[in-house]
């Protein structure tokens, strides 16, 4: 019977060319916005290490109090980033499976070659436990040692990016960089790695970035060197003392904090940790005010700092409203062109087709046009794709992509939008009374 | 208007079909308008003026590498502004933590008092010397401009405690809204600066919209930052930009090779650095726009598709009016007046739904209220849309023939 319907469904648009180049057109440019806003809106909220992203935790302590809070949009939430004493201080405690105090730097590496240019590079210095945690893919080597943390010792990680640069690819482990003109020794070269979100320090990099991360060194020895923070420094006093070693002892924030928690009890167990440290701070005069603690998960803590562009989420929402609009359309012609066959319905359930043919027919119509429109919006989606960059920043549109289940995505809601789209057309024409439109024939 | 009876009549008998052109009416009012809005939005933000000579200037972004001590840096800085000043075209610069639309730099509370706390403005810190007004081709609207001997030094993360400033004109009524501001005192450290110039306008480097409010609240302090990165801002005469563009890298490699200078983003006309500023906003707004016109393209074809039908399962009526004596215009009135009913049924439910879906905005994406302007400029052009889209069938039910009334179907 499908067989049937499909060829009289093809007839039938065949008859009215017009509408149905009309309906497909629709269909396949709300699809197509859709799909193409969809896949931004995919990339910009996935989840960058899903297999252990419910295990890793970012503590805020409330290390401004009053002073911090009343601003606009303010909602009680403590900073979103650590200060060098309570990061410290958190390190020191050591009450995690994995932890690490991370800030941002910016410096310069000299290459070994005469005539070369010197290059800057972007980066973090981090404990050794940054590289466990975040699961970073090593190519060649490994991470540097909690006895290297301790030492300070003068050791790198370094992208595979700059390990091409200056060692053209080659395992470069035990080999010595430049870097701001003190001498690192390479202990680890990694895989070409780029989550996105940068969801090990959102406070600095507001989540998506088009900037490398070319290089690791150990936190206290980048502290040790003054090598200063390229990232975000926000203040509610003045440092009392110029220069870096002023900003250690001020209440700026300028790093981040993250620590793997493995299971509940420990999760518990480190917020009741924090809160403890806080009620200590306040009885030594420090904090004047109750704890006020967070420790977010990844996702949780991604949504609190609103990582997700609002452009994207008011895209998607304006393309979904085309969409709609588009199957209102469709919706509208699809019942002129039903019903301007009522006298063939009347034929056919005077014959004796029951209404859950006249019912199949239609649907099979309606699905057809669906299909066609999803294979159009499938077209249009591609070419959506390639110009998003074109209208987004750089960061967020390229990490749009047409892959397999965009593709079946995008005809299935062709398919089932148009089918719904179908349904009340559908079930008016299958009301069509024969014997009415056999007597005005 | 004596139709409107028979009208309302016969689109009883057409529930549905109306009900989904109105429905699509509604819908593309509501989307549009919030769109227009979204675009009328960015473009305001977009061209905001910065106050400065945007043409005429060209921005080195250099780093030194091996990181200089601060006390080396004057003279470095000092050897490099020399380079720039002898490239042929280039008639002035200055060296500087950041320029506008640069969207980084460093940003105080200035205020009446040292309590940071109770501070005025938030404003935005530019490292600046004597040549900044000139370069930048600021307007002074009051006081004077920096002495070469006012110009300090300050290494990165000392305490900025500048003696002297230069503020916006925005700023200095914020600061001193009964009068002049110039000889004034204002602090944006523990101890209090003197305001001796105001200039008409300079824009902060924040495009961001959380820091809109201030935008044009920048204040000139008179130090070198004595950092490894600076950006110099370079004038350069009317004509000469691309080829100063393309040599001011090697001129300044050639004289100093430890340094990086990005071959990507290193030396940006300010062109170039507007458009990436602004490109998120631009883009939004095309994207808005693009999705409007197809929304736009896709009413009319439906109310297009839709009449026509509607003309078609007419005929046999139209021919019997026709041929008791209704001349062709009373068709094309006919048809016309019937889409501007629903065109009226459905601007009413979609103004209702534009402002709906604005207010709903506002409380999920800091968007701001719609004016109703907008709404008023989209029902007129969906109700002139609908009225353009109605015309062809309408034209084509005008012209059935009477004779019509006397064939069957």
């Amino acid at each position: 019977m499908l067989g049937y319907y499909v060829d009289l469904a093809v007839r039938s648009l065949k008859r009215s060319p017009g509408l149905t180049v009309l309906m497909i057109l629709a269909i396949g440019f709300g699809v197509a916005a859709s799909m193409t806003t969809y896949s931004v809106f995919r990339a910009v909220s996935g989840d960058p290490i899903p297999w252990k992203s419910s295990q890793l935790f970012v503590p805020q302590i409330d290390m401004w109090g009053p002073k911090g809070h009343g601003g606009d949009g303010d909602n009680g939430d403590p900073p979103d980033a650590m200060d060098y004493t309570d990061a410290l201080a958190l390190m020191h405690d050591h009450r995690a499976k994995y932890q690490s105090a991370m800030y941002m730097i910016s410096p310069s590496l000299v290459p070994s070659q005469a005539g070369k240019h010197p290059i800057n590079v972007g980066g973090h210095a981090v404990y050794s436990e940054f590289f466990p945690m975040t699961d970073a893919p090593f190519q060649y080597g490994n991470g540097w040692t909690a006895a290297d943390d301790e030492q300070r010792a003068a050791v790198a990680v370094i992208s595979d990016k700059i390990n091409q640069k200056l060692f053209a690819g080659a395992n470069s482990v035990g080999k010595t960089i430049d870097v701001d003109g003190k001498d690192y020794r390479v202990v680890g070269v990694l895989k070409a790695w780029n989550p996105q979100p940068r969801f090990y320090d959102v406070s600095n990099t507001g989540g998506f970035t088009t900037n490398d991360e070319d290089l690791f060194i150990p936190f206290l020895r980048a502290i040790d060197v003054d090598m200063a923070n390229s990232g975000n420094t926000n203040c509610v006093d003045i440092p009392a003392q110029s220069g870096f070693k002023g900003l250690q002892q001020s209440s700026c924030i300028w790093m981040s904090y993250m620590v793997q928690l493995d299971d509940a009890p420990s999760v518990e167990a480190y917020k009741s940790y924090l809160d403890g440290y806080a009620r200590e701070q306040q009885h030594a005069g420090r904090f004047s005010w109750a704890p006020n603690n967070r420790l977010r998960n990844l996702p949780k803590w991604l949504d609190a700092e609103h990582v997700v562009p609002t452009d994207t989420e008011i895209s998607l929402l304006v393309a979904i409203g085309l969409l709609v609009v588009c199957l209102v359309n469709t919706a509208g012609l699809l019942l002129a062109k039903f019903l301007r066959r009522s006298g063939e319905i009347g034929v056919r359930r005077a014959l004796g087709a029951p209404r859950t043919a006249i019912y199949a027919q239609f649907l099979v119509e309606a699905a057809i046009v669906g299909f066609s429109g999803g294979l159009l919006g499938l077209l249009l989606t591609g070419v959506g794709i390639h110009s998003v960059s074109w209208v987004l920043p750089k960061d967020i549109a390229s990490l749009a992509r047409l892959d397999i289940p965009l593709l079946l995505l995008t005809l299935v809601v062709a398919v089932v939008a148009t089918v719904l789209a179908g349904i009340y057309p559908t079930f008016r024409a299958s009301r069509v009374q024969p014997a009415w439109q056999l007597k005005s024939n | 208007m004596m139709q409107i009876r028979p009208i309302l009549a016969a689109l009883r008998h057409h529930k549905a079909g109306t009900l989904l052109i109105a429905l699509q009416i509604a819908l593309t009012l509501a989307i549009v308008c919030n769109a227009l809005f979204i675009i009328h939005q960015r473009l305001t933000h977009l061209s905001q003026p910065t106050g400065i000579d945007e043409d005429s200037l060209l921005i080195v972004q250099n780093q030194w590498a091996g990181r200089p001590a601060p006390a080396e840096v004057p003279s470095l800085l000092a050897a490099d502004l020399d380079t720039l000043r002898k490239i042929p075209g280039v008639t002035n610069a200055y060296p500087s933590n950041t320029f506008p639309l640069s969207n980084g730099g460093i940003a105080y509370g200035i205020g009446h008092s040292p309590d940071k706390l109770k501070f005025t403005s938030d404003t935005a810190i530019y490292f600046t010397d004597e040549n900044t007004l000139p370069t930048l081709g600021l307007k002074l609207v009051a006081g004077r401009n920096f002495r070469a001997d006012e110009i300090g030094e300050a290494a990165g993360l000392d305490k900025i405690a500048p003696a002297v400033i230069i503020i916006t004109h925005e700023l200095a009524d914020r600061l001193f809204p009964d009068g002049s501001a110039v000889g004034k005192m204002a602090y944006i450290s523990n101890q209090p600066s003197i305001i001796i110039g105001v200039v008409e306008r300079l824009q902060t480097p924040y495009v961001d919209s959380a820091m809109a409010q201030w935008s044009a609240c920048s204040t000139l302090v008179p130090f070198r930052h004595l950092v490894d990165s600076t950006a110099y801002v370079v004038r350069v005469q009317p004509g000469q930009m691309a080829d100063v563009a393309s040599h001011v890298r090697a001129a300044l490699y050639a004289a100093n090779r430890m340094r990086v200078i990005s071959a990507k983003d290193g030396v940006q006309t300010f062109a170039q650095v507007r458009a990436t500023a602004y490109a998120s906003d631009r883009g939004m707004a095309i994207l808005m726009g693009a999705i409007s016109v197809v929304l736009l393209a896709i009413t009319a074809a439906g109310i297009v598709g839709l009449t026509s039908f509607w003309v078609g399962q007419r005929r046999k009526q139209i021919g019997v009016r026709r041929a008791l004596g209704a001349t062709q215009h009373d068709i094309l009135s006919y048809f016309l007046t019937e889409n501007l009913l629903i065109g009226f049924a459905g601007v009413v439910i979609g103004g209702v739904l534009a402002l709906g879906l604005n207010l709903w905005l506002m409380n999920q994406f800091e968007v701001e209220r719609l004016e109703p302007g907008y709404v008023i400029a989209g029902v007129i052009a969906l109700l002139l849309l609908g009225q353009g889209a109605v015309l062809a069938p309408a034209l084509r039910a005008s012209h059935v023939p009477p004779v019509e009334a006397t064939r069957s179907v």
